[in-house]
């Protein structure tokens, strides 16, 4: 059954990336509780173009849970407080009449901040190009059983490549460690018989850049995995700690 | 030697650091918590024990340089992850919320680590850097724990050694790589039951030693 519900949200607000910020309350009423997080956004924005006011800047893109554009810290949880939920998966009906809503953006020293609630995660994107990928000649496909994938290794694969880069791991981190989308891209490639021949150099070359970002250490505290709308769990983090040791110690790799 | 350098002043380079350093520490908890045991056969074996320390000159002051080296290590390495990690987020939340990963022990470990290293030098000046003459250690244990705010502080500081090794011993072999989905369950229940017998175990000794000496 749809409800209304009214809302108070105090929004962080920040020009650009120079200006300090501020937190700005704003009174929501009739919120129905079928709209997504982003919805209810929406509808604040536009009475505020309406009125000639400056719309709240935030990042979306899919609103189907599987880009990993969205991303707010939503009461002090990056995507809000729902297990294994992107922000725009969110539904107001997972909030109450009368609700203070804090809503500022993720932070981090790696991800500063754009405008409003939007940050800039191209720190992730140098993450990758350091290592996050396979190279392999173009031209026709090789014959699939010439590389033979146990299914549970696939499957294990498949759990860390769940990962869209949104960057909720960072943001909740006590630390701001990248640690856990970091991982996720080494052990998906590091279970797959075309990621191992580049595993060794892949892990130091991430690491490598993991550190120059800005990022800070995984102390294992687990928050990211809780946090992580995909439910990527720290096994990868083993995993790239167990890879790093391998590559540092005993493969040529400096 | 430059590859060793960088590999270990890199983020997980220093947490290997902090994990292999932690376990030597582990090893060396469990065989002082033996040491201790001698306590309760009185003052004979308490000091014969203490002697039979002694006696091994080179080989005790080979593993003491060596916990020496572990202790700078991990608290170096550690303070330097601390400030790190501060640094990696200069503007905090305005709402601070857990999404339940985070423990009282994982959450306060810089800050125990810091009371345990404030309580080991004490410790050290307390019963270790004395002269073994007039006063016998066993003697001088006794004495100390007839007071009952030593026996406070030594069973409150042993609570703070638990929570340390409530997270530390888990997340060092986390940090090594070690996890595994048929161990891992183990390896969480042992933390735990490590974090007790650290505090029941030495926690108790005082009150004991204090009722039965
Ligand atoms: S907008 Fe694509 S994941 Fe939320």
């Amino acid at each position: 059954m749809s409800q209304t519900i009214r809302l108070t949200l105090k929004i962080w607000r920040q020009k650009g990336p120079a200006d300090p910020g501020r937190f700005e309350t704003v009174a929501v009423d009739g919120v129905s509780t079928d709209m997504s997080f982003l919805e209810m956004l929406d509808v604040v924005n536009e009475k505020r173009i309406l009125e000639g006011g400056e719309p709240i800047a935030f990042d979306h893109d899919c609103r189907e849970g599987i880009c990993g554009s969205c991303g707010a810290v939503v009461n002090g949880r990056p995507h809000g407080h729902l297990r294994g939920t992107t922000l725009c998966q969110l539904h107001m009906r997972h909030f109450r009449d009368g609700d203070t809503i804090v809503i500022e953006p993720f932070r981090a020293r790696a991800f500063p901040v754009i405008k409003d609630l939007v940050v800039d995660r191209s720190a992730l994107d140098r993450l990758i190009q350091a290592g996050g990928y396979v190279s392999v000649n173009t031209g026709s496909a090789p014959e699939a059983n010439t590389l033979p994938v146990p299914p549970d290794r696939a499957e294990r694969a498949m759990d860390a490549a769940a990962c869209i880069g949104c960057g909720a791991c960072v943001a909740a981190c006590p630390n701001a460690s990248a640690m856990l989308f970091t991982s996720a891209k080494v052990s998906h490639l590091a279970l797959l018989p075309q990621g191992r021949p580049e595993a060794a150099r892949r892990v130091l070359a991430m690491v490598r850049a993991m550190d120059a970002c800005g990022f800070g250490n995984c102390s294992n505290h687990r928050e990211c995995e809780m946090t992580c709308p995909k439910e990527i769990s720290i096994v990868h983090i083993a995993r790239l700690n167990r890879e790093a040791l391998k590559a540092g110690f005993l493969s040529p790799e400096a | 030697m430059g590859w060793l350098v960088s590999l270990l002043g890199s983020s997980v380079g220093k947490k290997w650091m902090m994990a292999v350093t932690g376990f030597a520490f582990l090893g060396f908890l469990a065989a002082h918590f033996a040491g201790n045991l001698t306590v309760f056969g009185g003052r004979e074996s308490f000091n014969g024990y203490a002697q039979k320390l002694q006696s091994l000159g080179p080989i005790l002051h080979l593993f003491r340089a060596g916990l020496i080296a572990c202790a700078l290590v991990h608290i170096t390495t550690g303070l330097l992850l601390f400030l790190q990690n501060r640094r990696a987020r200069p503007v905090g939340y305005q709402v601070a919320a857990s999404a339940g990963g985070r423990t009282l022990s994982s959450r306060t470990m810089p800050y125990t680590g810091l009371l345990i290293l404030a309580f080991v030098v004490f410790h050290l000046f307390h019963f270790t850097f004395v002269p073994p003459a007039p006063l016998t250690i066993f003697d001088r244990v006794a004495a100390a724990f007839r007071r009952p705010e030593l026996v406070a502080l030594y069973t409150a500081m042993m609570v703070v050694v638990a929570l340390h090794v409530r997270h530390g011993f888990w997340s060092a072999f986390q940090t090594i790589g070690a996890h595994h989905p048929k161990y891992m369950p183990w390896i969480f229940a042992l933390s735990l039951a490590a974090a007790f017998a650290t505090a029941i175990g030495f926690g108790s000794l005082p009150i004991l030693v204090a009722a039965l000496v």
